[in-house]
């Protein structure tokens, strides 16, 4: 009796000590577990780059051993004889990118100066959101709008009379000239200014929106117009801001695809004229993949978009550091 | 003097105010008549054929069933690989490791996967999958869309559980729940509507996307939900069908940009909806 008195609570306490310790160790594991499957997963995302990097660099090599240094300067493009070079894709996606930034900039800067100083404060958050929202739409709806609506009307009503009008102007007349196609370097520019102006607008209000309303109020109170606020304290106060967020469409409009592929023109040659179809990496790359027969055409196809890929990664990490940096000062 | 220079400085006020005006005016004019189009020659052609006939040959009737069954597959498949993934890093970055180095680099390397060019997504699916595999099929397509699903819902998770307040995670530390746990019923629980809204603009990202699927995916002609066979989707439809000389797939293109379009834009505004309820709230 004694004994099973006294066996009794001693026998329950040891289970209790014993189930307590395993469910300790089996809580222990499925924290470790679960830590470490969280922290191969961030690995996973360097992982995915490097992945990246090395594939486009393996797939290219057989064209940059063939081509070496001469595929980034030959113009060159003939599938036949297999003779490749990057010069006219990369003119074509540079200089598309370049008057892409061109336009879209001021007009983003200006949309987002009106959006903080001087829309109505019922009217600013449903402009904003449509903005937002326009950020969201598929560029290939921008680049179907492009080749059936805007390629024809500037053939029909704006290249025509800016061909007339530049072509006795010196220097001017050689970006001007040619027939009026429609699609070419010119068209794939304005429609990639339309796919950034949202990108450039929003962030370029974001940063705008972080400017202390003391200063702002002080340059006001000082008798400052809204155009001398803009200028003299909103634009240098955020200036590393904006041009984070100009890196950040530049590199959005080097990368872009379908808007551009319907109405670059893919056409292999470097001319002067904005209005002559040209060509782009990432146009080249999905006009061609598909049908790009033997190895070297398809390597150097691959070696296209490596230097692609190089280019928008320096881009987006400068427009990144920046940002970080102006998110530090504000956080 | 004084009064030439004031003067001038009104003009130059007035000039700016009146440019930015009309730049607010013409860039959203512009978009508004890029959708208007879009709406006018999308709606022409929406009609119950579309959703219930395949992709016709030239010169012949017929819908998008395969390509909108295609997209809807690619993206549930996308979703389903990528979340995962992208959770868990998200909750490595800001639970585990919030100052360690390697939450900075992923932080780096991950906004740049952000903006990337998607067409090199398809170049890298295409080396690792499609050339050792020998064809294209509709599973690298899936596997392309979830690289580009990846690097959105890092983001959101991460920001989303940062702003769980720490009082929760202690609350929840200080009666003995493990980390672990503390993180699944807690962190997790409280970011839920955020990492949902993340999730929901990844597949509004997704479901546009064209370039990854131009040479993973490629495109079929029929029917078919084969993943280990090449697939139809709406966007490279789109490519093909407006590229070609014929009216017939020119107006299905349209209608077909229509659709991806409308649930792009639902998507977003239930995001929006979903996060401004949440701050409300």
């Amino acid at each position: 009796m004694v004994e099973v008195t006294w066996q009794g609570p001693d026998v329950s306490a040891r289970q209790n000590v014993e189930d307590r310790a395993r469910a300790l160790n089996r809580l222990r594991l499925s924290d470790d577990v679960f830590r470490i499957m969280t922290r191969s997963a961030a690995m996973f995302v360097l992982a995915i780059l490097g992945g990246v990097i090395l594939a486009l660099f393996l797939g290219s090599l057989p064209a940059l051993r063939e081509f070496g240094f001469g595929f980034l300067v030959s113009e060159s493009w003939n599938p036949v004889t297999e003779k490749f070079g990057a010069l006219a894709p990369v003119y074509g996606t540079l200089m598309t990118s370049f008057l892409a930034m061109l336009i879209a900039v001021p007009f983003g800067l200006l949309i987002a100066m009106f959006l903080t100083e001087l829309c109505p404060k019922w009217l600013r958050r449903p402009i904003g959101i449509a903005i937002e929202l326009l950020a969201g739409i598929p560029s290939i709806i921008y680049g179907i709008w492009g080749l059936f609506v805007l390629a024809p009307f500037l053939q029909q009503y704006i290249q025509p009379p800016l061909i007339k009008t530049f072509q006795n102007v010196p220097g001017l007349s050689a970006l001007f000239e040619g027939p009026p196609y429609g699609i070419g370097i010119f068209t794939a520019s304005l429609i990639l200014a339309i796919m950034v102006l949202p990108f450039v607008t929003s962030i370029s209000r974001d940063v705008f929106d972080a400017v202390p309303p003391v200063l702002k109020e002080a340059a006001y109170g000082l008798g400052c117009s809204t155009w001398e606020v803009m200028r003299y304290v909103v634009l240098p106060y955020t200036r590393v801001g904006v041009i984070g967020g100009v890196m950040l469409g530049l590199g959005r409009a080097l990368g872009e695809t379908m808007a551009v592929t319907f109405v670059i023109g893919n056409a292999h040659r470097i001319s002067t004229s904005l209005l002559a179809p040209g060509t782009t990496i990432s146009a080249t790359i999905a006009n061609e993949f598909t049908e790009a027969v033997g190895d070297l055409y398809t390597s150097s196809l691959i070696a296209l978009g490596l230097i692609l890929f190089v280019i928008t990664f320096v881009v987006l990490a400068i427009a990144r550091y920046l940002l970080m940096r102006i998110e530090r000062r504000i956080g | 003097m004084d009064t030439a220079i004031y003067a001038s400085r009104r003009r130059r006020n007035h000039i700016s105010v009146a440019a930015s005006i009309a730049a607010t005016v013409i860039g959203l004019g512009w978009l508004a008549l890029i959708l208007g189009s879009l709406f006018w020659q999308g709606f022409s052609g929406l009609s119950l054929r579309v959703f219930l006939e395949n992709t016709p040959p030239p010169g012949s009737d017929g819908g998008l069933l395969n390509a909108i069954v295609g997209s809807l597959i690619f993206t549930v498949l996308a979703v389903a690989f990528g979340t995962p993934i992208g959770i868990l890093a998200g909750t490595y970055m800001a639970e585990y490791g919030r100052h360690a180095r390697l939450t900075h680099v992923v932080r780096f390397i991950n906004d740049i996967l952000l903006s990337a060019p998607s067409i090199v997504v398809g170049l890298f699916i295409y080396e690792v999958m499609v050339r050792p595999m020998g064809h294209f099929s509709g599973i690298s397509g899936a596997v392309a869309l979830a690289v580009i699903v990846i690097p959105v819902v890092v983001r959101t998770t991460e920001d989303m559980l940062l702003l769980v307040p720490d009082t929760m995670r202690e609350a929840a530390a200080s009666i003995g729940l493990p980390r672990s746990l503390m993180i699944q019923k807690v962190a997790y629980r409280a970011a839920r509507s955020g990492i949902v809204t993340g999730i929901l603009l990844a597949v509004a990202r997704v479901s546009g996307e064209t370039a990854p699927l131009l040479f993973t995916a490629l495109n079929n002609q029929f029917y078919s939900t084969n993943l280990n066979a090449p697939m139809s989707s709406l966007p490279v439809v789109i490519f093909q069908f407006a590229l070609s000389p014929y009216k017939d797939w020119q107006k299905l293109a349209w209608t077909g940009a229509l659709i991806i379009t409308l649930a792009v834009l639902a998507l977003s505004i239930t995001a929006r909806a979903l996060s401004a309820a949440r701050k409300t709230s």
